[in-house]
């Protein structure tokens, strides 16, 4: 797993660019699939035929955030606009690259005050001596992500991109493990989450299941003088409450509680009080889908160093199986 | 129907009609056939091969709706789509369906605080006068949910620079006329005129909707601020440089295919394009792309100075490319081409 994790975190995939971690995950995928499709948004839809159960939708999102080139200035600089929530503290000085394989760092003009701090003010910097020389390697409009690589830390693991790689890593597995299933699975590697549940929207309208559960990262509040929230890292997989673009399926959310309980998955209640997931795109669809989360608890979200417990994801992994071969009435 | 007769239209968002109106009279005379959905927006075909199209610009304008008509005569208002207060203070307007004249007022600089000069006065310190003298005077020319457009002449300023108010998005509604003169076989052309898009993008939602297409365009005025004090890299777009490719913006990133074979069709022909310089600000391509199981969407823009004021300014050079690439692109659909 731990190789998965590394080859879907290391890959390329800002929002509205993800033709390329798209073909790493359907390469992974569809050996366990029995018919694999991508619909006019990007979304990777993975069908595995079930026996007369229902339609379930299982979600997680291969967009990454990132950068954007808007401007190359004469000196061979490039401003740039953020793709997703990209924090200005945490975005100075890393280092960017793009599809081509082109890297750069990002700089800033000269800031007094930390207040000042702004993606307006900085520009990432590769090498180029003039317009010309950066107009050879990139192009306005060109999309850039963070450049990390993966770290095995033993039980856990630190990357940029487990938002929300670790959850299409879980489908994967989740899929490797389910010889048969009585329902039908479709497994959306979904586009454009981060700049606003744009792919997941589209593919529950097109699949328009019967049940819709999301798998992304949330946030904890294990680390020194945290924001209150009780979750931890290493504590189970995180069955989700409400965020602030859904309240979760109350049947749906206590079914998941109860087939933790039974077959001993670690788990606990997640409340996130800010961000949203992509169950709150499927749980709008036409006349409305039960929706809900698994969540991986993550450290440390959108940045290049997002952290993740292995015996976390090992759990959700296990609930989603339970899951996809329970009868799913709630 | 020309880019003067179009910005001289009212149709502030959500009272389109005469915009729509005029642009049924035009269809009519072409001979193009359309329909109008519940929401106001006039859809256009033409060809009935191939796969579905949208080319979409909208008909609503930013402006102001009359909310309260005070004792002694003068209106207060509202403001429809985003409008900048700074922008507002002593312009003359024009209010409801017989086009009462009205002006901005506020008090004269001998009587304000020292403070008082130094900040905007927010829109709903403001108020129309129109020169009643009480509610009842008032009342006989304006009522409450009466729409004002700004009173805004179309001139040239010169060789090919036109000033007017609505160039946001007139010159998307001209570009498509344009467009519909064409003979087009091997497309389904749907041509949406659609209402609403500056409080939210509402009509090209349901349009798209209904219509449910495989591809869609939006043809936009956009910002453009090549002016003194704004560095390069913050001007968005610049005037008289092409048509503006979008990248990105809050509401959508356009399918990588279209936008590249849009560069690829511009540098084919000799059409003059730039990039939009920016990634804020939205446009009716986020409804259409979101619409049912979703469809692949760019967009095309011509720069606007001062975009979302009662005056705006535009090349017709910008015009001319944006409307000769969108020509171009739906002849590359015909001849095949898929995102």
């Amino acid at each position: 797993m731990k190789e998965l994790v590394k080859k879907f975190t290391e890959g390329f995939g800002p929002s509205g660019f993800e033709d390329s971690i798209r073909e790493i995950i359907r390469k992974e995928v569809e050996p366990f699939v029995d018919e694999v499709r991508v619909d006019a948004l990007g979304n990777l839809i993975c069908f595995k035929k079930g026996n007369g159960g229902k339609k379930v939708l299982l979600d997680a999102h291969m967009d990454e955030i990132g950068v954007i080139i808007t401007h190359i200035d004469e000196n061979g600089f490039l401003r740039f606009g953020s793709i997703g929530g990209v924090n200005p503290i945490i975005a100075l000085g890393q280092r960017v690259y793009f599809e081509n394989g082109v890297c750069g760092v990002i700089g800033s003009e000269r800031i007094e005050d930390p207040k000042d701090l702004k993606l307006e003010k900085f520009f990432i910097d590769i090498g180029a001596k003039s317009r010309e020389q950066a107009a050879e390697k990139v192009k306005v409009g060109d999309a850039g992500a963070f450049l990390q690589t993966a770290i095995d830390l033993g039980d856990r693991m630190i990357a940029k991109a487990m938002d929300d790689r670790i959850g299409c890593v879980v489908i994967v597995e989740v899929l490797r493990q389910l010889k048969e299933t009585k329902h039908d699975i479709y497994a959306v590697f979904a586009t454009q989450e981060e700049v606003g549940l744009r792919g997941a929207r589209v593919a529950a309208y097109g699949v328009e299941p019967d049940v819709g559960i999301a798998f992304d990262v949330t946030g904890t509040g294990d680390t020194p003088k945290a924001r209150t929230m009780d979750v931890s890292i290493g504590k189970g997989a995180a069955i989700k409450v409400k965020d602030s673009s859904l309240i979760c399926h109350p049947g749906l959310r206590e079914y998941l509680v109860k087939l933790a309980e039974e077959n001993g998955i670690p788990y606990q209640l997640e409340v996130l009080e800010s961000g949203g997931t992509n169950a709150g795109a499927i749980q709008m669809t036409k006349a409305g889908i039960p929706a809900g989360v698994i969540s991986i608890p993550s450290r440390y979200i959108h940045t290049p160093g997002e952290m993740v417990d292995l015996d976390d994801v090992k759990a959700c992994i296990d609930l989603c199986v339970a899951a996809c071969q329970s009868p799913l009435d709630f | 129907m020309d880019l003067k007769t179009l910005t001289s239209l009212s149709g502030v968002s959500g009272d389109e009609y005469e915009v729509r109106d005029g642009i049924i009279k035009e269809l009519d005379s072409m001979g193009v056939s359309y329909e109008c959905d519940v929401l106001g927006n006039v859809i256009a075909r033409k060809g009935n091969k191939g796969p579905k199209v949208i080319i979409d610009a909208h008909m609503d304008e930013v402006g102001l709706v009359i909310t309260y008509i005070e004792k002694n005569g003068f209106l207060r208002f509202a403001t429809v789509g985003g409008i900048d207060s700074r922008v507002l203070v002593s312009k003359r307007v024009l209010i409801g369906k017989h086009r009462t004249p009205g002006v901005i007022g506020a008090k004269a600089i001998h009587l304000q605080e020292r403070d008082e000069r130094n900040r905007v006065i927010p829109s709903d310190q403001l108020f129309i006068d129109i020169g009643a003298s009480s509610k009842e005077e008032a009342e006989r020319k304006v009522k409450q949910g009466d729409y004002v457009i700004f009173d805004t002449e179309y001139e040239e300023l010169s060789d090919g620079i036109v000033k007017a108010k609505g160039l946001d998005d007139r010159v998307g509604c001209a570009i498509l006329l344009e467009v519909l003169k064409e003979p087009w076989e091997d497309i389904n052309l749907y041509a949406v005129f659609a209402t609403q898009e500056e409080v939210g993008l509402r009509g090209a939602k349901v349009a798209a909707y209904g219509i449910e297409p495989d591809m869609g365009l939006a043809i936009e005025g956009t910002v453009c601020a090549d002016i003194p004090g704004t560095d390069k890299e913050f001007q968005a777009t610049r005037l008289g440089q092409g048509a503006a490719l979008s990248i990105m913006d809050s509401g959508s990133i356009p399918n990588r295919a279209m936008l590249k074979e849009l560069i690829r069709l511009a540098k084919e022909n000799d059409i003059p394009v730039q990039f939009r310089e920016a990634t804020s600000g939205g446009n009716d391509a986020a409804a259409i792309q979101q619409a049912r199981a979703g469809c692949p969407v760019a967009s095309v823009s011509v720069p606007c100075r001062y975009i979302h004021t009662p005056c705006s300014l535009m090349s017709m050079s910008d015009f001319e490319a944006a409307k000769q690439l969108v020509i171009a692109f739906l002849k590359s659909v015909e001849g095949g081409f898929r995102p």
